[in-house]
């Protein structure tokens, strides 16, 4: 039912330690590798059916292939490990435990893409993930895996592990890009793709933190053992996270296509004397479902068929005392704050669904406020610069879709129906506030 | 942080208004940043949390700094620095408190966590308080939504908060006792920490577990039950796992096809 692969040395004495990952099989990917010609790897990871773990699901080894190896230009790695997708979190305690499984994918990854300089670019905000990334990729110079003539091929490369300064956009890797070239994070108008004009101009591979760690196993066990996981078009094992109302929240690595009830089941199921009311597939930007989806396969398929995504496999669990207009009130601030500003429909729309969602949630809303509502989601999705402004009508337009009595109940009562105490986790333990 | 001992008084600072802590060091530790990049400017973002790191905040002579060393204008630097969240015009306590109130923290009681420290510190959001110590701010979710309700520490995890423990913690800050990150280190001031994230490493990453509970949740649950992944057929190098019996393809929850869903409206590339 799980399948530990990227969590397996979790529990392994100072698992983040070059010596602890090595007795755990750490690094014999990369020996492997490096035998391979460059384009032998990029070959496996097409094979092996990785896709994107950062939440569009796109196909690791052709995004590889997509570099322009004639380009004379140097071609560069970029590791989104921005981590800011609210209900999002893998890649922290991913790079917390085992900060070399990710080193191994990107030294892996930079041969096969021919970079000589890769770049780890961490949100700023997780100063103890930042002390063991700089830590592993020193460690690895020291042993050799990193820095000229490595392990004695004549391949030279520099990892650079970049904390960034709070902003969520940077998530998103055009923005991503101009923030590493020390300029505000704001997306780029594509084409030209990274792949072709990237980091300074240059050819640039952006994955993410799970998609690059996923590579050594990859290539340590072959693509047909990581194929043999999963489903037919979403391959492979994966972190789920896990989160709110459920008993044992965490990270519970499954082969793609795993249930929600099954999950929930392995987490000891919903808060005790509670049940299911609401969740998130991968994070507030992908349309909520309710108790009636618990039985699809959550692959990058499934998920689409039901009209959400799968994005970063987030699984944000809230039960039946939470209200859906005020969690869905909050993801819409949160979206208005971190607006770049770059375009006037997110600028601007984010700003009135506040205003709009605000009045509903205390009560002094009307009909018409959810046509107009709906009406701006329309207006916005789609015709922004890029995806956050999509993310951010997603929750609004499902709730809608799934809880409409819940937002009328808000004006016919006047105000919120809920206690807000009834959801917290110390409200069963018996703490006051 | 023995290299700050220089004052702004002994060694002559360029754009220095008087009360600016940059030094010579401080200089040659901005050129060192830049230094490591293929082009200079990508390290604008660390050396700003240099600058925290010396200043307390970002200054206007850290900012002619950056501009300096960059061969930028200090309006360009400027305008970068005002768009991160991480980056204070105001000066930080000792301490940052940081409450994550996005939506899942907030309804397991984050809301509830900010509201009494706001009380408990007599301070609101993004303030100090009167001894310095602590600023308070709340944040948007930290990816350590299965620790909820979540507090930061000078950007170090206080997992499973509640009310009384967050008063406890920042009590304790104040109180000078020593504070422990559930997954991190012992906590140094904010100004250790920025000089952390500038990109020079403090020695301390030994510190603390591999995880916490959350995070091996499902390696607990699959060691209890002799759940792993399928062994890699064939030669090669041994499997990184014991081979227990896997999961099979067939035994794998929608493994039947699926309705196909290429369109996938987010492609990156
Ligand atoms: C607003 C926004 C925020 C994003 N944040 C992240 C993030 O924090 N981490 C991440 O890996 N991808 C994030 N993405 C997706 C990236 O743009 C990109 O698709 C991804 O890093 C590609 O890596 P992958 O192919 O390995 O998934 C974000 C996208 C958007 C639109
Ligand atoms: S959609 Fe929003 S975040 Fe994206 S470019 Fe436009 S303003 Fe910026
Ligand atoms: S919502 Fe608080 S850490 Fe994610």
């Amino acid at each position: 039912m799980l399948t530990p692969v990227l969590s397996d040395n979790w529990d392994q004495i100072r698992s983040w330690q070059l010596a602890s990952y090595q007795r755990s099989g750490g690094y014999d990917a990369l020996r492997t590798a490096l035998r391979m010609q460059p384009a032998d790897v990029v070959s496996a990871v097409k094979d092996s059916g990785l896709r994107g773990r950062g939440g569009a699901g796109f196909p690791t080894g052709m995004k590889w292939s997509f570099i322009p190896q004639d380009n004379p230009k140097p071609k560069y790695l970029v590791v989104n490990a921005d981590e800011s997708e609210p209900g999002t979190c893998k890649d922290i305690p991913l790079m917390l435990a085992s900060p070399h499984t990710l080193v191994e994918g990107v030294i892996i990854a930079s041969y096969a893409i021919r970079a000589s300089v890769a770049f780890i670019y961490v949100r700023g905000e997780v100063l103890h993930v930042v002390r063991r990334l700089q830590q592993a990729v020193a460690e690895a110079k020291e042993a050799g895996f990193i820095g000229t003539d490595i392990l004695g091929t004549g391949y030279d490369l520099d990892v650079i592990v970049h904390a960034g300064a709070g902003a969520y956009i940077c998530g998103e890797e055009t923005a991503l890009l101009d923030s590493l070239e020390g300029r505000r994070g704001q997306p780029r108008l594509r084409p030209p793709f990274p792949a072709v004009a990237g980091l300074y101009g240059s050819p640039t591979v952006i994955n993410n933190v799970e998609s690059i760690a996923s590579v050594p196993a990859i290539i340590k066990n072959g693509a047909d053992w990581f194929s043999s996981m999963g489903t037919e078009k979403s391959k492979g094992m994966t972190l789920y996270s896990l989160s709110g109302h459920v008993t044992r929240p965490g990270q519970y690595e499954a082969p793609m296509g795993i249930t929600l009830r099954q999950l929930i089941d392995l987490a000891g199921g919903v808060r005790e004397g509670h049940e299911l009311k609401f969740w998130t597939p991968g994070g507030s930007s992908t349309p909520l479902l309710t108790a009636e989806h618990l039985d699809i396969p959550l692959d990058y398929e499934g998920v689409g068929a039901a009209g959400s995504m799968l994005g970063t496999k987030a699984l944000q669990i809230f039960d039946e005392t939470t209200c859906v207009v005020r969690s869905v009130l909050r993801w819409t601030e949160f979206y208005k704050h971190e607006s770049c500003g770059k375009c006037t429909p997110c600028r601007e729309g984010t700003w009135w669904l506040v205003q709009i969602l605000e009045r509903l949630e205390h009560g002094k809303g009307s009909k018409d406020d959810l046509e107009t509502l709906l009406d701006l989601c329309e207006n916005i999705t789609g015709r922004a610069f890029c995806a956050l402004a999509d993310g951010a009508t997603a929750p609004i337009t499902s709730s809608i879709q799934h809880f409409k009595d819940e937002y009328l109940a808000h004006f016919e009562n006047g105000g919120c129906p809920f206690d807000p105490m009834a959801s917290t986790v110390f409200a069963t333990a018996g703490a006051s506030a | 942080m023995a290299e700050n001992h220089a004052t702004a008084t002994d060694v002559p600072v360029p754009y220095s208004t008087g009360d600016s802590k940059i030094t010579d060091t401080t200089i040659a530790e901005m050129r060192e940043l830049a230094a490591r990049y293929p082009v200079g400017r990508s390290a604008l973002l660390p050396m700003l949390h240099l600058v925290q790191s010396v200043e307390g905040r970002v200054t206007p002579e850290g900012i002619e700094t950056c501009a300096e060393i960059l061969g930028l204008t200090g309006a360009e630097v400027s305008a970068v620095a005002t768009f991160y969240t991480m980056y204070k015009r105001r000066p930080v306590g000792d301490y940052h408190v940081g409450v994550c109130t996005n939506t899942l923290c907030a309804v397991m009681g984050g809301d509830v966590i900010f509201d009494r420290l706001k009380q408990h510190l007599d301070v609101g959001n993004d303030e100090t308080t009167e001894d310095g110590k602590i600023t308070l701010e709340h944040l948007e979710c930290n990816a350590a939504c299965d620790y909820a309700p979540v507090m930061m520490v000078n950007w170090e995890f206080f997992d499973d908060m509640t009310p009384e423990s967050a008063t406890q913690l920042v009590d304790d800050l104040r109180d000078g006792n020593e504070v422990k990150s559930p997954r991190g280190a012992t906590i140094c001031t904010w100004k250790e920490a920025e000089r952390v994230l500038a990109g020079f490493p403090d020695g301390r990453a030994d510190e603390g577990p591999t995880g916490g509970k959350a995070t091996l949740a499902g390696l607990r649950l699959a060691r209890e039950r002799n759940w792993t992944a399928p062994s890699p057929n064939g030669g090669g190098s041994p499997a990184p796992l014991d081979g227990g019996p896997g999961p099979r393809p067939e035994d794998q929850p929608g493994r039947e096809s699926q309705a196909v869903h290429t369109d996938d409206s987010r492609k990156e590339d």
